[in-house]
């Protein structure tokens, strides 16, 4: 089920985009709410799966608790609170969900949550989906360290997500569709005994223009995820820090 | 929103840096392998119409220093004309300024996956010979290999074997150069100081690549020198080390931090083995020729440098190199007893 879709900030691609603490102390709005959405469809799905396979909760608890987490997040201003040279921002989110589970456990008073303070589509069920289609089985998952291994993949995973669908909507606004058809096919789907040969034969295009939309769409791909990624950094320290973390070496 | 599996993960990591060939021969086709340095590619030669491996730097950078790496790589293989050593075509530099070379495309399995086809020791041992052909050539080149592992060597569809992935090569010596080989090479660096961002003169390059101190290789493999960074000491015991521990995988099916076999060993080869891997290069096979020399006479059913025999191993030995003729005069005596049992009991 997906709970209140109300997506804010449409298919804009900002030229730079602010820090997500640098916005949440913003005085301005409307940078303040599409800030808070872009943290929001970042780490829901991370903190969702994390909720289940850390603290053990059935998918309706974990729905609960998910949506709990978010609007305490903004309740009692805890993006305010980080301090970004003190440590990562994904790291301060996961001691955060960890206290609130505790908290929430402790009180015995959980609710449902969420309503219209949430401005992006929760699809639980498909969290759920990939949950279980991605053998994340808790047994697996024993020590903290695979926890924050756990925790920092499913970001890496929700971060790359919503880049491809950013440049998505960028081919398509761009009218390069095709380009992104082929981009699926070679990068994401890894279909067995792809190669661009076959590629440009599929569609009819010289394998040269194939090479070429496909170094276009990693190219804007990269920008796009780095772009994202600036956002929901704490600061740019922790985004140099993390560029190395997700793509493996230095922007 | 489209859920992306780990493999895609991986290859979005990666896929920023999939170069583009525009502006040069070649053709990307699929990506083979990725390095310590850089990603090998399959590439079609447009020009000369055939598949070649392309092996590129991740990505442009600032200092250089891999740069200078995959360029030494190429210049060592180029000097490295053996069939056991995939041969080098070309070098040069993307348009984004990364720099690549092409070598041939071997179509085959690597070593570790090879021999799960092949159970016969034999077999093994003179697909072992001749890794060691390749690598003493390099030594007799001046060329140690440095990072000698079953991942580091293909076995292609006719049986062909070749030693790859020489990027941690270290030259011990020059050898002599005419005037023209001095002039070309002399040219080719000033080349690359163009095309690379950071550049400095050969000795340089050299001790940065190679430089006192840093370890490079991979675990279990490398010897004991070697993993202590001690670089400067390096010589061709330290590749021959290597190759025990490559005989000792092919063997036993084993990586040497494993402390036991999982398949018993013959002595003899256990004794080369444990030569070849002493923790002192000085009590190590003095060359790779000397190694193979006793692989070889074990297969030829002569005794081994590396062990001192017992009457019963000899007696064993010729018992296992001369078993058929063996067996046959055992059969004939026994024959001619039985006639003679026969013939006393029956005249």
């Amino acid at each position: 089920m997906a709970h209140d879709v109300q997506a804010l900030g449409g298919d804009k691609f900002p030229p730079t985009r602010w820090s997500i603490v640098e916005a949440a102390r913003s005085g301005d709005p409307a940078e303040r709410d599409r800030a808070l959405e872009s943290l929001f469809a970042a780490y829901w799905k991370p903190v969702y799966k994390y909720v289940r396979l850390r603290w053990n909760r059935p998918a309706e608890d974990a729905q609960d608790l998910t949506q709990g987490f978010f609007v305490e997040l903004l309740e009692r201003e805890l993006l305010l609170r980080y301090v970004p040279g003190k440590g990562r921002l994904r790291t301060y989110l996961r001691v955060c969900v960890d206290s609130f589970v505790m908290n929430e456990d402790k009180a015995e008073h959980r609710q449902k949550r969420g309503g219209n303070m949430i401005h992006v589509a929760l699809d639980f069920d498909a969290a759920e989906g990939e949950l279980n289609a991605g053998a994340m089985d808790p047994a697996l998952i024993p020590s903290p360290v695979s926890l924050d291994e756990f925790f920092e993949k499913e970001w890496i995973r929700s971060l790359f997500s919503m880049a491809v669908e950013d440049l998505r909507k960028l081919c398509d606004t761009r009218g390069r569709l095709t380009t992104f058809q082929m981009f699926e096919e070679y990068d994401l789907d890894s279909v067995e005994d792809i190669s661009y040969e076959k590629l440009a034969e599929k569609y009819g295009l010289p394998v040269t223009d194939v090479t070429n939309g496909l170094a276009w769409a990693r190219r804007e791909f990269r920008r796009i995820a780095l772009d994202r990624l600036r956002e929901i950094c704490g600061s740019y320290d922790e985004f140099e820090r993390e560029v190395v973390t997700v793509f493996g070496k230095h922007a | 929103m489209k859920y992306l599996s780990d493999k895609a993960i991986e290859r979005l990591r990666d896929s920023p840096d999939i170069p583009s060939l525009e502006g040069t021969r070649y053709v990307l086709l699929n990506r083979l392998a990725r390095g310590g340095m850089g990603v090998v590619y399959a590439a079609q030669d447009d020009m000369l119409g055939r598949r070649v491996a392309l092996k590129v730097l991740d990505t442009p950078e600032r200092s250089g220093g891999l740069a200078r790496r995959l360029i030494r790589e190429a210049q060592v293989l180029a000097r490295l004309e053996h069939p056991g050593i995939v041969p080098v075509h070309d070098v040069g530099t993307l348009q984004d300024g990364r720099v690549f070379y092409t070598m041939k495309l071997v179509e085959g399995q690597r070593l570790d996956k090879h021999i799960q086809a092949v159970p016969s020791i034999p077999d093994r041992l003179r697909l072992f010979l001749r890794i060691c052909d390749a690598v003493a050539f390099a030594h007799a080149r001046g060329v140690l290999h440095r990072d000698l592992k079953p991942a580091n060597v293909m076995v292609g569809p006719f049986g062909e074997v070749l030693v790859l992935d020489w990027g941690l090569a270290k030259i011990l010596r020059e050898l002599a150069h005419t005037n023209s080989e001095r002039d070309s090479e002399d040219a080719f660096a000033k080349d690359i100081a163009t095309s690379t961002p950071a550049s400095g003169a050969d000795s340089k390059e050299h001790s940065a690549v190679t430089g006192r101190g840093s370890v490079m290789g991979t675990p279990g493999y490398m010897s004991p020198e070697q993993a202590r960074g001690d670089n400067d000491r390096l010589d061709e015991r330290s590749d021959i080390f290597s190759l025990g521990a490559m005989l000792r995988f092919l063997l036993a099916e084993i990586s040497p931090p494993t402390p036991k076999p999982a398949l018993a060993i013959d002595k003899s080869l256990e004794a080369i083995c444990a030569k070849a891997l002493a923790v002192l290069p000085e009590n190590r096979y003095f060359a790779v020729t000397d190694l193979a020399a006793d692989v070889s006479r074990y297969l030829d059913g002569l005794p081994v440098s590396a062990r001192k025999e017992t009457l019963l191993d000899k007696a064993g030995r010729f018992y296992r190199r001369h078993n058929v003729a063996i067996l046959l005069i055992a059969a004939y005596l026994l024959v001619r007893l039985v006639l003679l049992l026969v013939s006393r009991r029956w005249p």
